[in-house]
């Protein structure tokens, strides 16, 4: 596996690498990088990429794994969004869904805005955030290796599990998903629930 | 013997259970909520259902995600909360109205009628003219009679039309918290 100029992972393998032959995974792509990470790693209807809701992609996870306690679900989103939403670390936790999993792309900066750094970039350890919140498998991921343990963890084992995985901080050329939002949703819903998904 | 007034003061007691049988008839299977003491006893129902999964909150605009979350899967959700909680979705509720799906809140009010909190009056003054300046379709229940019909009208609009809907609950119902004053 490629690792960028500083010797980290790449954020456009890592994610192509845990949505690979993923069985009906649904993925909720936080807003910004990480959404353009999942589209390019394949736009699909098990997709649901955030083009806005800074702070509430893993409460999106949480309500998702709740309602479809049968299907895996994997929030990838960034440092900066999880930093806002981090007390859903507790929310989360609390609940204890077997079927969520967290991996935070984290490349201690903000990206869209101007690669500003971030509070990851000051030594905030988000892991140690959600081991202490109670998830019970919290990892830190800077290799190949670790990563595809992390997968290997996905695909058997069960949640909740939170992971941050240290990337490089280079951004990648936009893959943008479509932007109708209420296209977004539908398409998972019915890729879901069947066609009647838009009769409920 | 049916007396009136006392068949009165069963609808002033009476109305979270009227709620709670309300979120039943609609098929809510989750609840989303910071506490307020105004919604205690619903609360209460709530967590004695097996069939409604409680999220308890550290912050309201997590509940706008999670019923969002919910929905995508296939369940319908409700938000309860304090008005003050209200200021803290304001960005959130982006998520339902771009996305066109539900989000129905039922909102317990402070700083409406009588508060005696200083800290209260300034989101409580403000909870409808926000949430309609957010796109939101606001109704109010003030007295006990108002409530299920209200709240039957928030859940409907929300779940036919897809988008937020609030009904607030006047503090003129609840009763001002008084701090022994």
């Amino acid at each position: 596996m490629q690792v960028g100029p500083t010797g980290k992972l790449m954020r456009r393998e890592v994610v192509k690498a845990l949505l690979e032959d993923r069985n009906g995974m649904l993925a909720i792509g936080g807003l910004g990088a990480p959404a353009w990470d999942i589209t390019a790693a394949g736009d699909s209807p098990l997709n649901l990429p955030l083009w806005g809701g800074m702070g509430a992609a893993a409460m999106m996870g949480l309500g998702l794994a709740l309602a479809q306690p049968e299907r895996k679900v994997m929030v990838i989103t960034g440092d900066g969004e999880m930093l806002m939403g981090v007390g859903s670390l507790a929310t989360i936790a609390v609940k204890q869904p077997r079927n969520l999993y967290v991996v935070v792309l984290d490349n201690e900066h903000y990206g869209e805005t101007g690669m500003q750094e971030t509070a990851t970039r000051h030594g905030v350890d988000l892991v140690g955030m959600a081991r202490a919140a109670g998830f019970p498998d919290c990892r830190l991921v800077k290799t190949e290796a670790e990563l595809l343990a992390l997968r290997d963890s996905v695909r058997s084992g069960v949640g909740p599990l939170f992971a941050v995985v240290k990337i490089d901080e280079a951004p990648q050329p936009l893959v943008l998903p479509p932007r109708e939002a209420s296209i977004l949703q539908a398409r998972m819903r019915e890729a879901i629930l069947g066609p009647e998904a838009h009769l409920q | 013997m049916d007396d009136p007034r006392k068949r009165m003061s069963d609808a002033a007691a009476d109305w979270p259970d009227q709620i709670y049988d309300l979120l039943k008839e609609h098929g809510i299977r989750q609840v989303a909520l910071v506490p307020d003491a105004g919604h205690s006893r619903l609360i209460k129902r709530c967590l004695a259902d097996n069939d409604i999964k409680v999220t308890t909150l550290t912050t309201e605009e997590e509940g706008i995600g999670l019923i969002f979350g919910a929905w995508l899967g296939g369940e319908k959700g409700v938000l309860l909360m304090q008005s003050s909680g209200v200021g803290n979705c304001i960005n959130m509720l982006s998520v339902p109205i771009a996305h066109r799906t539900p989000c129905p809140m039922i909102v317990t009010m402070r700083g409406d009628y009588g508060e005696f909190n200083p800290f209260q009056v300034p989101m409580g003054n403000a909870t409808q003219t926000v949430l309609e300046a957010m796109g939101t379709l606001v109704k109010r229940a003030e007295t006990p009679e108002d409530v299920a019909p209200t709240v039957n009208a928030t859940l409907r609009m929300a779940f036919n039309t897809y988008r937020p809907t609030a009904t607030l609950l006047s503090q003129r119902l609840i009763g001002a918290k008084t701090f022994g004053k």
